[in-house]
């Protein structure tokens, strides 16, 4: 087996921005293979230079960058309120936790807003909502990879179920942009108890139908158990975050080591295996689902009663009624929409779990209405360079299900 | 020099004890430090906390471009250790006609596409980076887009000209 390292392979970096490389002359079967950055399995935009030496990857280099819509630089010219339709585009599976860590990240920086109860709840709600969206999707799209199409179907009908809850809070199915600076975008929908009680009583035991679907089926298990595998030493140095070290034993989790938005009233577990190969990543994924589906059981039966915005009229806009009604509340919307309100100036690192690992938004204001530099600490990132380490030195056929594993989305990569 | 806010954490501490002439200041707002490093002292500095400190976790590097204030950049490290369940800032200033700093790919291996990317939106140079190329804009752009006077709509389209 071969150790991974950088880029020390035997194609350089200069040859791997050309689309033909020659092979080298040290030995005559080795050739190059460009997967992507339209193949099916890359879910998105992401080539990979693949050297290979008979069915064997010698060396694989991530080519990203195409999906790169410069979304840290347009940040920098809209007003704070503004930038949280952007932070929904970056990760399009997970949209509500990049709406919180930027709502969580601003409100650090303005340091005197409090966010109701009701309000910290429902974020918690959505959040683990998207968490359901994502892994859905995921292990949908990661078992058709592998051959096993029909978790496909289940996995998108109970996806499509979050997607109308979705909308129902908040207009629209995917980019939602629900969870605003100051508290939510709009007031929960009458009724939606009723419906989020009827989806999440069926739902673990949607997750056993899986479950069943995928481990009671032996090509599933043979072409997972065992395949994969990085030492995670090599995985956190590499930065790998999220399902994907928990897979390897690492019992973190930002939920809990750093409670944000009043996680700490719930009661869930942090999911982990020992294996660190490809099924472990699937078992903690599906771990996870369940314990998304408790908390929103909690959520959904303790849920605080009163306002679902903070009491800020300089930063939260004011009701419809008392805009036509109230002198202070009409000014307070006309400042608001045509300038935006001002941040205090400073710097925050705010990091919440995304189901792909820790995204962390780092912001810094100069006092004025825009933010001055937004980076955004994206999971898949973090993850994807690790890629060579799981592919180096392993079958060709195995590296669409180590690919899969990783659960990166390309928007993510590239902002 | 350590400032008083930061005199009672103890990685401040730690590395006042250990590098006195390599930190030029720092701050401790809402909750989160950050230690100024001199440049050319990263390197050790980045070791020593990764090795002493149980710092095992790169979150990221970014950078923040001051324009046209000098120096300009300021390159951010975001550090985490799972261990202590903290998080640390260290910062370093880098003058625009230097533009250069030390790599950090030594100490963790994460920092290379991050050094890439600043490298890539910043244009700061990072030395002994192993393989230090554009990684997000195509290989023949010019410029560096995430730089305070570089246009958002970029140097060679207009709206004017459709």
């Amino acid at each position: 087996m071969l150790e991974s390292t950088l880029h020390t392979g035997t194609i350089s970096a200069a040859d791997a921005e050309q689309t033909v490389v020659a092979p080298p002359e040290t030995s005559s079967r080795r050739m190059t293979l460009n997967m992507g950055p339209q193949h099916p399995s890359t879910h998105g935009v992401l080539r990979v230079v693949l050297e290979l030496d008979g069915e064997t990857i010698v060396t694989a280099i991530p080519d990203i960058g195409f999906l790169h819509t410069g979304i840290e630089k347009e940040c920098e010219v809209k007003t704070w309120q503004q930038v949280v339709t952007l932070t929904d585009r970056v990760d399009y599976l997970a949209n509500l936790s990049n709406n919180l860590v930027y709502a969580l990240a601003v409100e650090k920086l303005i340091g005197d807003i409090e966010i109701p109860p009701r309000a910290q709840w429902m974020r918690v709600m959505m959040a683990e909502f998207s968490r359901l969206n994502s892994h859905l999707v995921w292990l949908g799209t990661h078992a058709l990879d592998i051959g096993a199409m029909s978790v496909f179907f289940y996995c998108f009908r109970e996806r499509e179920d979050i997607l109308r809850i979705l909308e129902m809070f908040s207009g629209q199915r995917m980019m939602t942009s629900y969870i605003r600076i100051g508290g939510l975008a709009l007031e929960p929908p009458r009724g939606w108890q009723h419906v989020v009680g009827k989806f999440i009583r069926a739902f673990p035991s949607k997750v056993d139908e899986y479950e069943e679907l995928l481990d009671t089926n032996p090509i599933w298990t043979r072409r997972t158990q065992g395949v994969g595998i990085a030492p995670l030493e090599n995985l956190l140095d590499l930065g790998v975050t999220g399902p994907m070290i928990r897979a390897a034993g690492v019992k973190w989790d930002i939920r809990k080591a750093e409670p944000y938005s009043s996680y700490d009233k719930f009661d869930f577990e942090i999911c982990t295996r020992t294996e660190n190969d490809v099924f472990a990543r699937y078992r903690v994924r599906l771990g996870e689902m369940r314990q998304s589906a408790r908390i929103i059981t909690q959520a959904l039966e303790g849920m605080p009663e009163g306002a679902w915005q903070a009491d800020a009229p300089k930063i939260v806009l004011p009701e419809r009624e008392k805009m036509k009604t109230q002198m202070e509340a009409l000014i307070y919307h006309f400042k608001i929409v045509t300038e935006g309100f001002r941040v205090p100036a400073g710097e925050v690192y705010q990091a919440v779990e995304s189901p792909r690992g820790e995204i962390g938004y780092y912001v810094v204001s100069d006092g004025t209405s825009k933010p001055y530099r937004v980076f955004m600490r994206t999971p898949s990132f973090g993850n994807l360079q690790a890629l060579p380490a799981l592919l180096e030195g392993r079958l060709l056929a195995d590296s669409i299900a180590a690919l899969g594993s990783m659960d990166f989305v390309l928007g993510d990569v590239d902002r | 020099m350590l400032p008083d806010q930061l005199k009672e954490d103890s990685v401040a501490a730690a590395l006042e004890a250990r590098f006195p002439d390599a930190i030029t200041g720092g701050h401790a707002e809402r909750g989160e430090q950050t230690l100024f490093i001199l440049p050319a002292r990263i390197v050790e500095v980045c070791r020593f906390l990764k090795d002493e400190q149980a710092f095992l976790r790169l979150s990221g590097i970014t950078a923040v471009d001051w324009h046209p204030a000098d120096p300009r950049f300021e390159v951010v490290y975001l550090l985490h250790s799972l261990d202590r369940n903290k998080r640390f800032r260290l910062k370093c200033w880098v003058a625009e006609s230097e533009c250069e700093i030390d790599s950090v790919t030594g100490v963790w291996r994460s920092a290379n596409w991050y050094e890439r990317e600043v490298f890539d939106m910043f244009g700061v140079t990072f030395r002994g980076h192993p393989d230090l190329r554009r990684i997000l804009m195509p290989s023949d752009w010019e410029g560096h887009p995430l730089r305070k006077d570089f246009p958002v709509h970029g140097y060679k389209y207009s709206y004017q000209d459709e």
